[in-house]
């Protein structure tokens, strides 16, 4: 391996160093806001070398690795994403009080649990860069087993955060299945075939009745499976909001973003590397996904007096639209339509920087107002109750962010949708559109309803209101620039456009 | 750039608003007022300086084409052509009178109530203007936010549910909306291989028969839905009804006739072929509204539901005139818009002022009002009379050449459509009569107009008055505005067509 390759790895180097001298750090300088602030360093440090690595893409790396605009981009996300998460725990984490087992501070756990955001960020990394099936197994699982520990992270603090534990079991072992199917898909796909390099896999692949064969059908319904497990599409969605619900405010913003934004990325490039989709069995599969994701999301979302286990339904609704964009590429790849595909990697970025936005915005604004140490987050509905009339600032921020998710003009989410109309509409997919319309229509219901409950003007007082709560500093920044960026994409979007564009795949 | 100006100074003017009323320097409600009589005076200097372009044949004021989003071939194009110029200026006008008519109403975070008036207001004047096709849907959403936060948060007893029926109704058509300008631009970009969502390069858009049937219903539902007409108004009641009386007087005046102007202004010109052939089931539904609106209002208790029902029987003489195939149903069309935006907003203003001073909108406890305060019912008498079509005033111009204008060729469903002349006094003095006549049912004096009640009604008064004796006016701004629904000339088989042709 080169200097070239080496500067090519190094943002996964930096973080992975940063992890080390954390740790290090945890050892014989335990200060929480020491760590933060050394975890953020990390990443800030990463995302410099993005910008060197720049230069070199596109760049193989070993058989396993490709740094390309593709995976810089989404690196970069995922290290954005990161970073606010990072600056959301530090408060957050600092109320969280005394642990049951370890009475003498709770530094120690802080730790662990910088480390593991900063393995969890480097998994995604190396999800969104890979081009082989080895390299994305094992930033799959660096991810998920980071993931485990962060969701039950505050089990042992105090009695009282049961369902903590309770998600981290749940993610552990619904995620471990999912792991094992598409580590199974994996293997029936090598034992048939002898290769695991996407390209090659894209060469056999396109010979016409390679399908008819059973091991490789089978092996790429395993393959699905996993991948929808693991973006929590319906119906594989079960798992997705229990752990939401219990996980730590800042992790669930994790989840949300950077575990399915590196695993969407990734099922991008596998699909352009391989157009393993362009079945129609796969995308009847697909599409009835895509519908049931899209209307049975929202559907449940409505029925939902949790504010996380409502953002829950609505990512999966989300995921839902998304996949539309995969299937018109994959109508228009076969079709007369060619020229239309060069849209769908933009598309897939551009909304993925809209949700990343708006669900970080969105669980920021839960994170502001939690504390560790309660027996649960602020996530019931009645928490927000009149929150105008206490914090009219923070409230007009959570319904931004609501606005954005339901697609509303001048925000990015409404830019976000818009690609994806376009492109249905380019693929006349009318039943997958007329499924978004009723999605959407419907979404619209929870997310007023929540603006709503905002703006109600009860006599009844909640918990917060007797708090009369200040927002942190640090929450302060993330929330307001997450703001401005929403409406900033939102009036203006060519500049971010033109970087999606520029981190375009090969294929389209 | 002069319509930019107009709109940021809208949306600058209700941040500052806001901010006035959080730092408390002034009293917001004289900002609001302030920043729209400038708004107006920037108008009519636009107005009084337009050089007059010709643009696709027809005469334009002023235009104005940025690129914006140039992914996409969006630009901001802002024109406005006689029909844009009247309905902007309705739109200041009544927003003025919405300031006024809630001076008293809203007690709890008034600067944050007139941020949303007036990003409302912003939204509305950016339909009226925004000649691309996107910036139009953004501005259509853009006016709906601001609008049910004016109803949910400062609305009445049942407010919640009419501010999410109002929401979902209008998003949910404007979705379809959406779909149709991609796929319209989508199918230009086709044929031509321009990516645009220019409204005027998409004039020439060549469509399939079927095609541009589809996407006209895309169009036509998203506007029939606000305009309303039966049997897509069900949100129309209750939004009125739980709205603060700015909040009405800003529905029924100025967000109805966005509705009417969208079918003016793109159902008809982008899909002329499909709407002709179209023309008899709307010039229907237009019908049902007129008759089905009037005799449901007369059935309400709730004065303000009941106001609300007959804005759907008016609006429905616009959908007849626009697609009655000439130029005076256009003309009556566009009249009808004006004066209707006086005379509901009136109404509301006064649903709203006597529901402040005896707590209730029901009829039932209302009555011998003229004794306490005679002025309000003369004003009220005075819209009512207007609202009924009596000739002289504008909203008998308006009816008069809708009914004209299509008689020549629907016949026989204008005659059922003159039934609405019938049935509009009979509803209007009733209200008159169950509320200030006959005996008092509450308790003491009921306060008289005050003087700044007087001024918004006089201003409106005075502009039904001018309206009903002088329309040329109005009436030569329309001509050389949009074009005229064109008419097939062979008849369709189907029962409407029998109908209309007699």
């Amino acid at each position: 391996m080169g200097k070239l390759e080496l500067i090519a790895l190094l943002p996964i180097i930096v973080i992975t160093a940063s992890a080390v001298v954390v740790m290090l750090l945890a050892a014989f300088k335990p200060q929480p806001g020491l760590l933060n602030g050394m975890t953020l360093v990390g990443l800030l440090l990463a995302l410099a070398a993005l910008v060197w690595a720049d230069e070199l893409a596109p760049l193989q790396v070993t058989p396993l690795l490709i740094i390309d605009r593709f995976a810089l981009f989404y690196s970069g996300l995922v290290v954005l994403a990161g970073m606010v998460v990072t600056l959301l725990s530090g408060r957050y984490l600092a109320t969280a009080g005394k642990s049951v087992e370890q009475p003498a501070g709770q530094s120690h756990l802080t730790a662990e649990y910088y480390i593991l955001l900063l393995t969890a960020t480097l998994g995604a990394m190396v999800l969104v860069s890979s081009r082989h099936f080895a390299s994305f197994f094992i930033g799959l699982e660096l991810l998920g087993v980071s993931l485990y520990v962060l969701v039950a992270y505050l089990a042992p603090f105090g009695s009282a955060r049961a369902t903590s534990l309770e998600a981290g079991m749940k993610y552990l072992i619904l995620s471990g299945v999912a792991s094992a199917l598409l580590l199974f898909g994996i293997a029936l796909m090598y034992a048939e075939f002898g290769v695991l390099e996407f390209a090659k896999l894209g060469e056999i692949w396109s010979e016409p009745d390679v399908m008819d064969n059973a091991i490789v059908a089978v092996g790429l319904a395993l393959l699905l499976s996993g991948a929808c497990f693991k973006l929590s599409l319906m119906p594989f969605h079960l798992w997705t909001p229990d752990v939401y619900e219990g996980a730590p405010a800042p992790i669930t913003a994790f989840v949300a973003t950077v575990s399915k934004g590196a695993m969407f990325a990734f099922v991008l490039r596998l699909f352009a590397d391989t157009n393993a989709f362009a079945h129609p069995t796969v995308c009847i599969a697909l599409s009835i996904i895509a519908i049931l994701s899209m209307v049975g999301g929202n559907l449940l979302a409505l029925l939902q007096n949790n504010v996380k286990r409502l953002l829950a339904y609505s990512s999966i609704a989300h995921i839902g639209y998304l996949l539309v964009v995969l299937l018109a590429g994959t109508t228009m790849m076969d079709s007369h339509a060619k020229a239309g595909t060069a849209l769908v990697s933009e598309a897939v970025g551009f909304y993925l920087v809209a949700y990343f936005v708006t669900t970080l915005g969105a669980f920021g604004v839960v994170t502001a107002l939690s504390k560790a140490g309660n027996g649960q987050d602020c996530d019931q509905v009645d928490d927000y109750r009149g929150l105008f009339w206490r914090m009219p600032g923070l409230a007009m921020i959570f319904a931004a962010m609501l606005l954005s998710l339901a697609g509303i003009p001048l925000t990015v989410g409404f830019i976000g949708k818009f690609y994806i109309v376009v492109l249905g509409v380019q693929a006349s997919m009318w039943v997958l559109l007329a499924a978004l319309v009723l999605g959407s229509v419907v979404g619209l219901y929870y997310y007023l309803r929540l603006i709503v409950v905002m703006f109600l003007r009860d006599e009844k007082t909640s918990e917060v209101d007797s708090m009369q709560m200040h927002i942190a500093p640090g929450d302060q920044l993330v929330l307001v620039a997450l703001v401005a960026l929403l409406i900033w994409l939102g009036v203006y979007p060519d500049p971010v456009i033109n970087l999606i564009q520029a981190a375009g795949l090969s294929r389209f | 750039m002069m319509l930019i100006y107009l709109i940021l100074l809208l949306f600058v003017g209700g941040l500052l608003c806001w901010l006035v009323d959080r730092a408390k320097l002034a009293d917001v409600r004289w900002v609001a007022l302030f920043v729209l009589i400038v708004a107006l005076g920037l108008l009519l200097i636009a107005y009084a300086n337009s050089e007059g372009l010709e643009v696709a044949g027809r005469q334009w004021l002023l235009g104005i084409n940025i690129p914006w989003i140039s992914r996409f071939g969006v630009a901001l194009i802002f024109a406005m052509d006689g029909l844009s110029f009247l309905m902007v200026l309705l739109t200041l006008f009544l927003g003025i009178v919405a300031v006024l008519s809630s001076w008293q109403e809203i007690e709890r975070n008034s600067g944050f109530f007139h941020f949303n008036l007036l990003w409302v207001l912003a939204g509305v004047v950016g339909v009226f203007t925004a000649l691309d096709l996107f910036l139009f849907f953004v501005f259509w959403e853009v006016m709906l936010v601001p609008m049910y936060f004016i109803i949910a948060v400062w609305g009445h007893e049942n407010r919640v549910y009419a501010a999410m029926k109002f929401f979902i109704f209008t998003q949910a058509s404007g979705l379809l909306m959406l779909l149709a300008i991609v796929a319209l631009v989508y199918f230009h970009h086709q044929a031509t291989g321009v990516l645009t969502f220019n409204y005027f390069v998409l004039l020439e858009t060549p469509l399939s028969e079927t095609v541009a049937h589809w996407l006209m219903l895309g169009f036509f539902i998203a506007f029939v839905v606000k305009l309303p007409a039966v049997p897509v108004h069900p949100w129309l009641p209750d939004a009125h009804t739980q709205a603060p009386t700015a909040g009405s007087v800003i529905l029924a005046g100025i967000l109805l006739k966005t509705g009417a102007y969208g079918i003016i202004r793109f159902a008809v010109p982008l899909f002329p072929d499909a709407s002709a052939q179209f023309a008899p089931m709307a010039i229907t539904l237009g019908v049902v509204s007129i008759i089905y609106g009037a005799a449901v209002a007369f059935a309400q208790t709730d004065l303000k539901r009941l106001i609300a029902y007959t804005s759907i029987s008016h609006m429905g003489f616009v959908l007849v005139g626009v697609y009655a195939g000439n130029e005076l149903g256009m003309q009556g069309a566009v009249m009808t818009m004006l004066a209707h935006g006086m005379t509901s907003a009136a109404l509301f203003a006064f649903a709203g002022a006597i529901q402040q001073r005896i707590h209730t909108r029901d009829m039932r406890k209302m009555g011998g009002f003229w004794n306490s305060a005679p002025r309000l019912g003369a004003w009220v008498l005075f819209f009512s009379v207007a609202a009924l079509g009596m000739p002289g005033l504008a909203n008998f111009i308006g009816e008069f050449l809708v009914l004209v204008g299509a008689f020549k060729n629907y016949s026989w469903l204008t005659v059922i459509a003159a039934g609405g002349l019938i049935l509009a006094p009979v509803y209007t003095l009733l209200v008159i009569q169950k509320v200030f006549h006959g005996k008092q049912r509450i308790e003491g004096n009921v306060v008289d107009v005050s003087s700044r009640e007087i001024v918004m009604m006089a201003l409106m008064a005075v502009v039904t008055i001018v309206l009903g004796l002088y329309p040329q006016m109005v009436l030569d701004l329309v001509s050389q505005g949009p074009v005229v629904a064109p008419v097939i000339e062979t008849p369709v088989s189907g029962l409407m067509v029998q109908l209309s042709k007699g």
